[in-house]
């Protein structure tokens, strides 16, 4: 499939698993979620893998725990109130420094909430996908294409890292359809010589675990893990900047509400106001430097989510205190519109 | 009476715009419309969604009481109604087999009154850029809501990627899904600003584009 396909978000997820050499999904349906696992269901069997629907949120991320352990690329995807039930695997994959691919189409929370989009999780995401010390890599897609592209990266850097890696999408874009080109050869899995796959007598066993009896070792192992984390930090951020050179206003947005702010951004341009988009791509490691590099020329940096407010909180830490930031947002499966957000930016030109 | 036509198809094939298109030019050539959305199974970008455009086109919209809400809930509006309209009667099917079952509870009411059903497809979608895998689709959809399809819509696109030769280039595939399907092809869907630049010998159909993100929409 080199050609040009219509697809929607989500089937262009399972695709991009797929063509990374995924061959084991563990899946549970939730709406806007459900077609990462339904079209899994109906390619898996075709191409000698495995789907299978868990019965549970719980059981998928497990079976997911085991498939990686075994060194297999292994994928799951759910909508917000599951990823939260995949809290516990998610923090054992962590800790067994194990690689995993994790789809999370969000939706409003908190509780059941509701299945219109949402990226109220940005936190979860980020800050907390389970208990204890530890990171976990979230990639942000904003169109189609890109969940294909980031599909891939996402398996290989997680690989390269061994740690898990989300697909932090949204409702909006797992429903909606663009065109999209798949990339055309398979990918080759890397060996994994830590895997638990048979020793056959020709090497120790491998042990992969997150249990430690020992806190001194322990600590020794997070540190070591954190120092990991930190060049991840330094060298894995992704972001797209656009007319940012000479923006007087900063938009800072990711996913869906990137393209909403960019529409945004256009309609300013229109009336002669400089405004611009930093489109994160990646949401751990956070792009700083792209943030960092705009504080000098830049007056006012506005945020704009589909919650009440949460990435801009790591926005704030990186400029602290040197410039204004702002914040719009609409929640609860409302979705802003260009309008709205060009609205926000004629507010702030108008104060500065 | 104007009778009744179903508009059936794969996920994403662009059911719900075309119904859209079809509604809003039925009610220009003078009918009364009524726009059935019975897309029951999943809430984006249904053509409930759309109820604005169609009510100033004079189109009666007819979806569940929860649409455009958090509510997946196989509620059905009140549709004994269609089958006592002198209306034109459009029903929005749900994409797939699995959209298309709740319509098989109404199959012998429809069957009793009439009516034409369109399976909508597109080559550009990966589960029917095959001409047979399309018609294969389209006996799940038939077996799903028990109506035979009466007439194939190509629908063929790449949404603002649509090029002549994207149109062109799908129109011996839409003839090989009919001839497989042996029900007739009805038209290839254009958009309007393309239409002057095709060939007059085959049917083709100008259409809007409604069926679009807040983004495209600009507003």
């Amino acid at each position: 499939m080199s050609e040009k396909v219509l697809m929607k978000g989500n089937e262009a997820l399972a695709e991009a698993a797929i063509a990374a050499g995924c061959r084991h999904f563990f899946g549970y349906p939730i709406t806007p979620q459900t077609e990462v696992a339904a079209h899994m269901s109906k390619r898996m069997p075709k191409i000698g893998g495995v789907y299978l629907q868990a019965e549970s949120e719980v059981a998928a991320i497990n079976m997911v725990l085991g498939a990686s352990a075994a060194g297999v690329r292994a994928m799951t995807s759910s909508s917000s109130p599951g990823v939260s039930l995949k809290a516990e695997g998610l923090s054992y994959l962590a800790g067994s420094d194990l690689p995993a691919v994790i789809v999370n189409v969000q939706r409003a929370g908190p509780g059941l909430g509701g299945i219109q989009p949402s990226q109220a999780d940005y936190w979860q995401a980020t800050r907390a996908p389970g208990h204890g010390d530890f990171k976990m890599l979230v990639f942000a897609p904003s169109t189609v294409q890109e969940m294909v592209d980031l599909g891939a990266i996402a398996f290989d850097l997680g690989d390269k890292e061994r740690m898990p890696a989300m697909i932090l999408s949204d409702g909006l874009l797992g429903q909606m359809m663009e065109p999209v080109v798949m990339g055309s050869e398979e990918k080759k899995v890397q060996e994994k010589p830590w895997a638990v796959s048979g020793h056959k007598n020709k090497r120790e066993h491998n042990v992969i675990n997150s249990l430690y009896i020992d806190p001194p070792n322990m600590e020794a192992i997070l540190k070591a893990r954190y120092e990991r984390y930190a060049e991840i930090q330094e060298n894995e951020q992704r972001c797209e900047e656009y007319l940012t050179d000479d923006a007087d206003i900063i938009l800072v947005a990711y996913g869906a509400s990137a393209r909403i702010s960019r529409s945004a951004v256009d309609a300013a341009r229109k009336e002669n106001i400089k405004a611009g988009l930093i489109r994160p791509i990646t949401l751990w490691p956070y792009p700083d430097k792209a943030i960092l590099s705009k504080i000098g020329t830049t007056k006012v940096f506005l945020c704009v989510e589909m919650s009440t407010g949460q990435m801009v909180d790591d926005v704030k830490l990186i400029v602290n205190g040197k410039r204004d930031v702002r914040f719009y947002g609409r929640t609860g499966g409302v979705v802003p519109t260009p309008a709205e957000v060009l609205n926000e930016i004629k507010k702030i030109k108008g104060g500065i | 009476m104007n009778g009744l036509k179903i508009i059936c198809g794969h996920y994403g094939s662009g059911k719900t715009n075309f119904a859209i298109n079809y509604a809003i030019d039925e009610a220009r050539n003078g009918n009364d419309v009524t726009l059935v959305d019975m897309d029951l199974v999943n809430p984006y970008f249904t053509s409930s969604e759309y109820s604005d455009i169609l009510k100033k086109n004079g189109i009666n919209v007819i979806s569940s009481a929860f649409a455009c809400t958090n509510v997946e809930s196989l509620a059905l509006p009140a549709l004994q109604m269609i089958f006592d309209s002198d209306d034109t009667v459009i029903i929005d099917a749900g994409g797939d087999d699995a959209g298309a079952t709740a319509l098989g509870r109404f199959s012998d009411m429809i069957k009793e009154k009439g009516y034409e059903m369109f399976y909508v497809t597109n080559m550009y979608r990966p589960f029917t850029s095959v001409p047979s895998d399309s018609a294969d689709m389209m006996k799940d959809i038939e077996k799903a809501c028990k109506l035979k399809a009466t007439a194939i819509v190509n629908n063929s696109h790449l949404k603002e990627f649509t090029t002549v030769s994207t149109i062109t280039d799908s129109v011996p595939y839409a003839k090989e899904v009919s001839e497989i399907a042996k029900i007739p092809l009805l038209f290839s869907t254009v958009p309007r600003n393309m239409i002057n630049k095709l060939k007059e010998n085959e049917n083709f159909y100008p259409i809007d584009v409604y069926v679009t993100t807040v983004w495209e929409k600009g507003e």
